[in-house]
């Protein structure tokens, strides 16, 4: 459903992505990898529009969004989870959720219910649903983000380090989390400091150094690649999350 | 018995084999562009190719067809790596090492990760089971064991789908029969010279072929055409498949039939494979008759960009009844250098030459020729006597061509029949004396 082909990306005069091909399958999650400073952020946001390509091309569901302006890109589909959450905490958990909306000119009626279901599935949200998104704590923050970007109805949803800061057992929820999302359908694209994690829920994963890709492949050959363990697992580093 | 159709039978990885055109260029793009990443990080001798273009990975290619920017690898740019120069990983995560057959004075070495061998065993399984092989057969390897990849890389492929694997290797064709009959064989890997040797011997000593277990036959190791293929379905009553393997790309595992017996898929979402003319190096479109030109796009050890393989063959690319959607080759039709393949192994018959000069320091007016006997490929090589080669002691001269038989046979690995001749009576076209003569 997504396709990047041969993205070039510079921030100022630093050439950040040279060359960079990927794509997520529908159904997919897909993980990106890479120690800090690859580019991995800077990637998410050429995809979400945040950033301009220099060169290169990226298509969503058959069509060409290299050009468009981010929030477009939103409307196509594209919605993402940014790193650090960046909840408004200043406004209550509800009106967070509205915003996420923004793009979607539905009846108010039709965006509570839509709040109303993810209230269900995350229960945490009911509890504080009037309280300021600010007094929340980080896991509960995480899961507000995610839903936020949920309220965009986005085919592809876009994390960026959802476990940053989290307590192992946080992360583990908000990995699970992830995993119910792909069970219900939905194509996700995960870049995690936690490699190990991200590649024991993900189907592909992808390896960025030095704005380059220098390995694809299916997640269980990369969990046991000499290289990526060293690199980027640590040695005998007991797993933080596992199922 | 009633043989499976191409369809009938199960795609070991469907997810890949039948994936659609779209996603496997932009897999094959990415792949591409890992292995030209990492071999321009790791390997010298594709930096300093890469360098002297003016090509940068990250910059210049962004579009599949820019490989055509390339320059082309060959077996004597691998034969100067010898033994590990062209190694793209440290040897402490190569977890097995094999050469190709010597047709370069150096042999090509190649290398392989632990993840190597896994996409190798899958490779093979995928090729294994379009030939019609289940978790249920039991599979009989008379491929050789050892520093060639034949034997090994079909044996990983057969385990990794559960069949039960005989890895019986070559000779001894009794032994090999009784096997068959005893252990019930369903499926016979060998060369297809191999297969009419079997049943030579089977009809000689009155065994009932009908009476064996065996459905399907698996073929590679040597040109073969589709006569030879009829004859070995006739008398062992079996459907035989083809399947392409080289040991500098990867041994077997690049390409196989189906069923359908129309061509070899070639596993596209780890192979690029290019068509090109000979002579000017041109990429020819499908359809053409050229070289097959591969590169690897998943291997780590052992990253190939553009080998010539010297094999001629045509690429089809219209969609196959088997369901799955890599391309087809033909089978192979040629050489486009003068490789001799005799037995499964490669022969350049100037490397002959330079061993017969090393033997005493005079390169001698020589002949290879190729025969057939029941089945059975013989080299010969014919050697002109001359004043300061071959003087009138008998016993010397026959010590001489004792050693020139053992020398030939250590590199190559098959042992002539070397044969003296007058001087002069080896045929000459332009005064230069014909290398090869093929009476097979």
């Amino acid at each position: 459903m997504l396709f990047l082909k041969s993205i070039h990306t510079y921030y100022g005069s630093i050439h950040a992505l040279k060359g960079v091909s990927l794509h997520v399958r529908e159904g997919e999650i897909v993980t990106l990898i890479g120690a800090n400073g690859a580019g991995k952020t800077t990637l998410l946001k050429t995809i979400c529009g945040l950033l301009k390509p220099r060169k290169g091309s990226i298509h969503f569901l058959g069509e060409k969004i290299t050009e468009l302006p981010a929030e477009t890109i939103v409307k196509k589909g594209i919605s993402l989870v940014p790193e650090g959450r960046m909840v408004f905490s200043s406004l209550s958990v509800h009106t967070n959720l509205e915003m996420g909306a923004f793009c979607r000119r539905k009846a108010r009626s039709q965006i509570q219910k839509e709040i109303n279901s993810l209230q269900q599935q995350f229960p945490i949200l009911s509890e504080r649903i009037e309280q300021l998104a600010g007094t929340l704590s980080g896991g509960e923050q995480q899961i507000l983000a995610i839903c936020r970007a949920l309220m965009s109805k986005p085919r592809l949803l876009i994390l960026d380090e959802p476990s940053m800061g989290l307590a192992p057992i946080l992360s583990r929820e908000i990995f699970g989390i992830i995993v119910g999302l792909r069970n219900k359908g939905r194509t996700i694209l995960l870049v995690e400091q936690n490699a190990r994690a991200a590649l024991q829920i993900a189907d592909r994963g992808y390896v960025l150094e030095t704005g380059k890709i220098i390995l694809e492949g299916n997640t269980k050959s990369l969990l046991n690649h000499k290289e990526i363990q060293r690199a980027y697992l640590g040695k005998g580093y007991r797993e933080v999350w596992e199922d | 018995m009633i043989f499976g159709k191409g369809s009938d039978m199960p795609i070991w990885d469907k997810e890949h084999e039948c994936t659609s055109r779209e996603v496997l260029d932009q897999l094959q793009l990415e792949r591409l562009q890992a292995t030209l990443n990492r071999a321009y990080k790791n390997v010298a001798f594709y930096r300093k190719c890469f360098d002297a273009i003016g090509f940068y990975p990250e910059e210049d290619l962004s579009d599949l067809s820019d490989i055509q920017k390339l320059p082309f690898t060959t077996r004597k740019d691998m034969s100067d790596s010898y033994p590990y120069e062209m190694f793209a990983v440290p040897l402490k995560e190569v977890v097995r090492v094999h050469s190709s057959s010597g047709t370069m004075e150096k042999p090509t070495v190649v290398g392989y990760t632990r993840l190597d061998l896994q996409n190798w065993s899958d490779l093979v399984a995928r090729i294994l089971s379009a030939g019609g092989v289940t978790q249920d057969d039991v599979v009989q390897i008379t491929f050789h064991y050892g520093l060639l990849t034949g034997g090994l890389g079909i044996h990983y492929g057969a385990e990794r789908i559960g069949a039960s694997v005989l890895p019986t290797s070559v000779g001894r064709t009794d032994r090999q029969i009784k096997i068959m009959q005893d252990y019930r064989t369903t499926i016979l890997v060998s060369t297809p010279s191999y297969a009419l040797i079997m049943v030579d011997r089977m009809e000689q000593s009155g065994i009932d072929v009908k009476r064996l277990n065996l459905k399907y036959g698996i073929c590679a190791g040597e040109p073969w055409s589709e006569e030879i293929r009829k004859e070995i379905e006739q008398r062992l009553y079996i459907k035989v498949t083809d399947n392409y393997g080289l040991s500098e790309v990867m041994g077997p595992g690049i390409a196989g039939e189906c069923l359908e017996q129309q061509g070899m898929h070639i596993n596209e979402d780890h192979f690029l494979a290019e068509i090109i003319d000979p002579k000017t190096g041109k990429v020819l479109p499908p359809g053409e008759v050229g070289e097959l030109v591969l590169t690897t796009l998943t291997k780590e050890a052992f990253p190939v960009i553009r080998f010539r393989s010297g094999d001629l063959c045509y690429l089809k690319d219209e969609t196959c009844s088997c369901g799955r959607t890599f391309k087809r080759m033909s089978r192979i039709l040629g050489r486009s250098d003068d490789v001799v393949i005799i037995k499964g192994i490669n022969i350049i018959p100037e490397r002959i030459g330079d061993i017969l000069a090393e033997i005493e320091g005079i390169r001698p007016v020589y002949q290879l020729v190729a025969t057939r006997k029941d089945h059975h490929d013989e080299l010969e090589i014919w050697v002109e006597i001359s004043e300061g080669l071959f003087f009138d002691k008998m016993r010397e001269q026959r010590a001489m061509v004792d050693v020139m038989r053992k020398k030939i046979a250590i590199f190559f690995g098959i042992t002539p029949r070397i044969k003296l001749v007058e001087p002069g009576s080896i045929f000459r076209k332009d005064g230069k004396a014909t290398l090869f003569v093929d009476r097979r």
